[in-house]
């Protein structure tokens, strides 16, 4: 995994050093001044060589110092912090969602195979992938919001603040990006749960006279749970980053529409701040996961 | 119930299948009777309904797409067409079953002791200490070291011979009075096969359950069984005594089966014999002797269309077969 | 984690069992229902300009917020421009990108997954750290990046999606390489003295097409997807070409007043995608219906 964390820093900082426009230009805006501007740069240190700023942004990095950003000259790692809690509440949420979705339909989609239900659950799960959340998220706002003002359109609220606000500001989001997420996940579900139905051990355990709701939870389950918690885990980790474009339509002060806005205003150092810690997250939550996938099958000895 | 009387009495069992190519006729008309105590060998080779036979008993086969009828009489109900609380009541707790192939029958994120436990727990009501306690009385019957410690063991950890050890525990765990085997050791090397066969013969002796043993391999047949049930596209051909069907096959079909067995210092060393054909499709069985496009005895074309009967050639000894094949002197 | 993406089933070579998927596809009600979408939005992006009732940017302000109606089917926006009219051109910008950038991640990623697949050791281990760097990034991040490097617009786009799209190629066709490779009749031509380019060629190549033909159908869905999620964010195809991403950033604005303006492109959307993913599923149903079917999440991109 370091080295997977090296190569991604290799490559942020490659990418966003290749952004077209100059940082410390933009951040200086109509003020510009000669004198200024080359101080600034000084500072920055972008009048050194790439591989020299590349070395000292690691070297930062590593004990947490990810520069400042130049647009408002604070720390990046505070401005990347300050973005945290809405985007892991989010993240979050919607994987509540789609978990609320996904297990039970998934369950018994699997086990009832065939039926109406379950053609009636893959339909509409066919759907979910495909609708777009960006458009999804319009239409809820429009529906919920707007016409029947049930619901908050955009914006955060913190949960210090004010519990009830940020709940209901989280719905909408949540809901859009759970959605999608649900039906994924939800397909995944049924065709573990179908794999494991499969097995000769289902039919050692009728063979015992066990009942279907008791083979189902005793036997079924804990494998099929296997597979699945391995991909929950890459939702998850997937979720914490990549949900860009419904932080815009909601305004949700995420880390990806922090990238976002940084791609704009060429802010390069909050952007690979940005980018990295999404990369960085990623990573984790999928060694997470393969040390929980060790730890619940026992077939899997911990290396 | 006096003694005399069987334990499990199958009549006229059919069962048959919807398929996309028509309906599949797997089990035509089986009946025969199992006493309490003895081994009755099923043999036939794959398709003809053997394993099929004996599911169906249990109440596990799916209908739909399957369809059973006839009668079972075990302990005094008819399961064919039991309710099914009362076929679970039955199924791995009176009657038991264990399977071809240990290595996936089991369940791979359950221990052993899970899993042997729940028969007892669920038919017997035990707690779980007394269902360990009895699972590694099991696992020293059937010969497993180190019991109490094996207990909280996953199945990967077992050998294939060692799982299907643990399977027979499982089976027996709460003293079944017929013991279903469908076909235990064809999936594992020789000598395992004879270390477990001889296994089972000894816990037949020491508990006396009726033992129904599927099986296409007539080597283990002739080391277990009491009585033989030779099977042909869903139904018996022969039935008799190990004796009567081992030494004296009267079916042709049994007769090839036994040539086929490959006999050191016999046979010639070039060439095995194999009945040559293949068995009948289930979807579309022939209205007469199924095994007539393979029979080198067959002798009149105009019988093509009929079924034989079963009859006795002897006490205990019957066939399935339109002429009287003559008696062969054996090595 | 690369027990989910390995999706390395074979199935049997297609050659001779062209007649048979083929017929296994169309039976599928669900596939075949996107079958004819896909053919109508091909048409659509062909003679899309003609076919239109109104110009693409034929602004008849005099007209404009009206709602859906026999002379517009789709309504009209802000400027008074046909809503369906639009749609129906936009397509081609989607299906384009759409096509090349699979096409590009099917370029690199496919020829990364032989070698990969093919020699194994420190090439495999190499190439598939490089593959999971770039699948770390969430997609449309790096889509974002990429684009933001070269400057947007059509081609830009393209080049992101395929960039983002090339690590699943890639492990699909190593996965498949590596269950072929040890079948004993590669062993076989081996032995016979084969090299390896014909090996490849001869052997290999034919039976990891199925897995690789089923995932190309569900890129293409979400390369759809994810070009429409760009062009929301204006990083995709530009004005005046119209396309579905954008009029949905547009009608985003006016979605109180006129909410037409917004529903249709993303119904545009939500049927392209769709019809891609049923064919891709019947596809696979068809091919290998035991092929595990490979997450992909839909969560990798938008």
């Amino acid at each position: 995994m370091v080295i997977a964390m090296f190569g991604v820093s290799v490559i942020v900082f490659a990418l966003v050093h290749m952004i077209p426009g100059d940082p410390v230009r933009n951040s200086l805006g109509t003020r510009f001044n000669q004198e200024l501007y080359d101080r600034k740069r000084a500072e920055a240190g972008l009048d050194k060589p790439l591989l020299e700023q590349f070395v000292r942004w690691i070297g930062n990095a590593v004990r947490l110092d990810l520069g400042e950003s130049f647009r408002s000259n604070r720390s990046v790692t505070s401005v990347v912090i300050e973005r945290l809690p809405a985007t892991l509440s989010l993240a979050l949420a919607a994987l509540v969602v789609a978990l609320l979705i996904a297990l039970p339909v998934g369950l018994l989609s699997a086990v009832k195979s065939g039926s109406k239900l379950d053609y009636a659950a893959t339909a509409a799960s066919q759907v979910g992938v495909s609708i777009p959340d960006f458009w999804s998220g319009i239409m809820y706002i429009l529906l919920f919001a707007l016409t029947l003002s049930w619901l908050p359109p955009s914006d955060y609220e913190s949960p210090l603040n004010d519990p009830v606000e940020f709940l209901r500001h989280l719905v909408l989001p949540a809901v859009t990006v759970g959605l999608v997420s649900g039906s994924i996940l939800t397909r995944f579900v049924r065709s573990a749960v179908l794999e494991a139905l499969n097995q000769d051990y289902v039919r050692t355990a009728m063979a015992k006279g066990l009942s279907d709701r008791q083979i189902v939870f005793r036997h079924v389950v804990p494998n099929a749970a296997i597979p699945i918690v391995t991909v929950i885990g890459l939702q998850l980790g997937f979720l914490l980053g990549g949900v860009v474009v419904v932080e815009v339509i909601f305004a949700w002060p995420g880390v990806g529409r922090l990238a976002l806005n940084a791609v704009g205003d060429r802010d390069y150092t909050v952007l690979q701040g940005a980018v990295l810690y999404l990369a960085f997250t990623f990573l984790v939550v999928n060694l997470l996961v393969d040390i929980l996938y060790h730890v619940i099958d026992p077939r899997a000895e911990l290396s | 119930m006096t003694e005399l009387e069987p334990l499990l009495s199958v009549r006229d069992l059919r069962v048959r299948f919807g398929t996309k190519r028509g309906t599949a006729h797997v089990v035509n008309g089986l009946t025969y009777d199992v006493t309490a105590g003895e081994t009755v060998a099923i043999v036939g080779e794959s398709g003809s309904g053997k394993s099929v036979g004996v599911t169906s008993l249990m109440g596990l086969v799916r209908q739909p797409p399957g369809r059973v009828e006839g009668e079972a009489w075990f302990e005094g109900r008819n399961l064919i067409g039991a309710p099914s609380e009362v076929l679970r009541g039955i199924r791995g707790n009176r009657m038991a079953m264990i399977f071809q192939d240990p290595m996936t029958s089991l369940n791979p994120v359950l221990t052993i002791g899970r899993q042997l436990g729940e028969s007892v727990r669920l038919h017997q009501g035990l707690s779980k200490r007394q269902a360990d306690d009895r699972s590694v009385e099991l696992l020293d019957l059937v010969g497993i070291p180190a019991a109490r410690s094996r207990l909280s063991d996953y199945p990967h950890r077992f050998s294939g011979g060692m799982r299907q050890r643990v399977m027979i525990a499982m089976g027996l765990s709460t003293n079944p009075s017929l013991l279903i085997a469908d076909e235990p050791t064809t999936a594992l090397d020789v000598t395992t096969q004879a270390q477990i066969v001889e296994l089972v013969q000894g816990l037949q002796e020491q508990f006396g359950m009726a033992i129904l043993w599927i099986t296409h391999d007539l080597g283990v047949v002739a080391g277990l069984a009491h009585r033989v049930l030779v099977m042909y596209a869903g139904r018996i051909i022969e039935s008799g005594t190990v004796r009567h069907v081992m030494q004296d096959p009267r079916h042709p079909y049994t007769r090839g089966l036994l040539a086929s067995l490959p006999r050191p210092g016999v046979d010639r060393p070039d060439r095995l014999f194999a009945i040559p054909g293949l068995p009948p499709d289930p979807v579309a069985l022939p209205p007469g002797c199924p095994f007539w496009e393979r029979c080198s005895y067959r002798l009149d074309e105009r019988e093509r269309d009929v079924l034989p009967e079963l009859r006795e050639v002897e006490p205990g000894h019957s066939v399935r077969c339109l002429y009287d094949v003559p008696v062969e002197v054996s090595a | 984690m690369s027990a989910v993406f390995e999706g390395g089933a074979v199935a049997a070579p297609l050659r001779g069992r062209r007649a048979e998927v083929w017929s296994a596809v169309i039976s599928n009600r669900l596939a075949l229902g996107g079958l004819v979408v896909l053919g109508l939005l091909v048409v659509a992006a062909v003679v899309g300009p003609t076919l239109a009732p109104y110009g693409v940017n034929e602004q008849v302000i005099l007209d404009r917020f009206s709602g859906p109606s026999w002379d517009h089917w789709f309504g009209t926006d802000d400027l008074g421009r046909d809503v369906f009219s639009r749609a129906l051109v936009a397509a081609r910008g989607s299906l384009q990108v759409g096509a090349i950038a699979v096409g590009i991640a099917l370029g690199l990623g496919v020829p990364i997954g032989l070698v990969s697949g093919y020699y194994g050791g420190a090439t495999d281990a190499v190439l598939m750290r490089l593959m999971d760097i770039v699948f770390s990034f969430p997609a449309i991040l790096l889509a974002i990046a990429v684009v933001a490097v070269r400057g947007p617009g059509l081609g830009n786009a393209m080049i992101a999606i395929g960039i983002v799209y090339m690590p699943i190629f890639a492990r699909i066709t190593r996965g498949s390489v590596i269950t072929v490779r040890s079948e004993v009749y590669v062993r076989a031509a081996r032995s016979l003295g084969a090299t390896d380019a014909r090996i490849l060629r001869k052997h290999i190549l034919p039976n990891i097409v199925a897995p690789i033909i089923v995932q190309t159908s569900l890129s293409l869905a979400f390369a759809i997807l994810s070009e429409a999620a760009l062009s929301f964010l204006g990083l995709g195809v530009q004005p005046p070409q119209p396309s579905w991403g954008r009029m949905l950033a547009d009608g985003r604005g006016f979605i109180k007043q006129a909410p037409w303006i917004g529903i249709f492109p993303g119904l545009a959307i939500l049927a392209t995608v769709m019809a891609f993913n049923l064919v891709g599923d019947g596809l696979r149903d068809a091919l290998d219906p035991r092929q595990k079917s490979v997450i992909e999440s839909r969560g990798q991109n938008v």
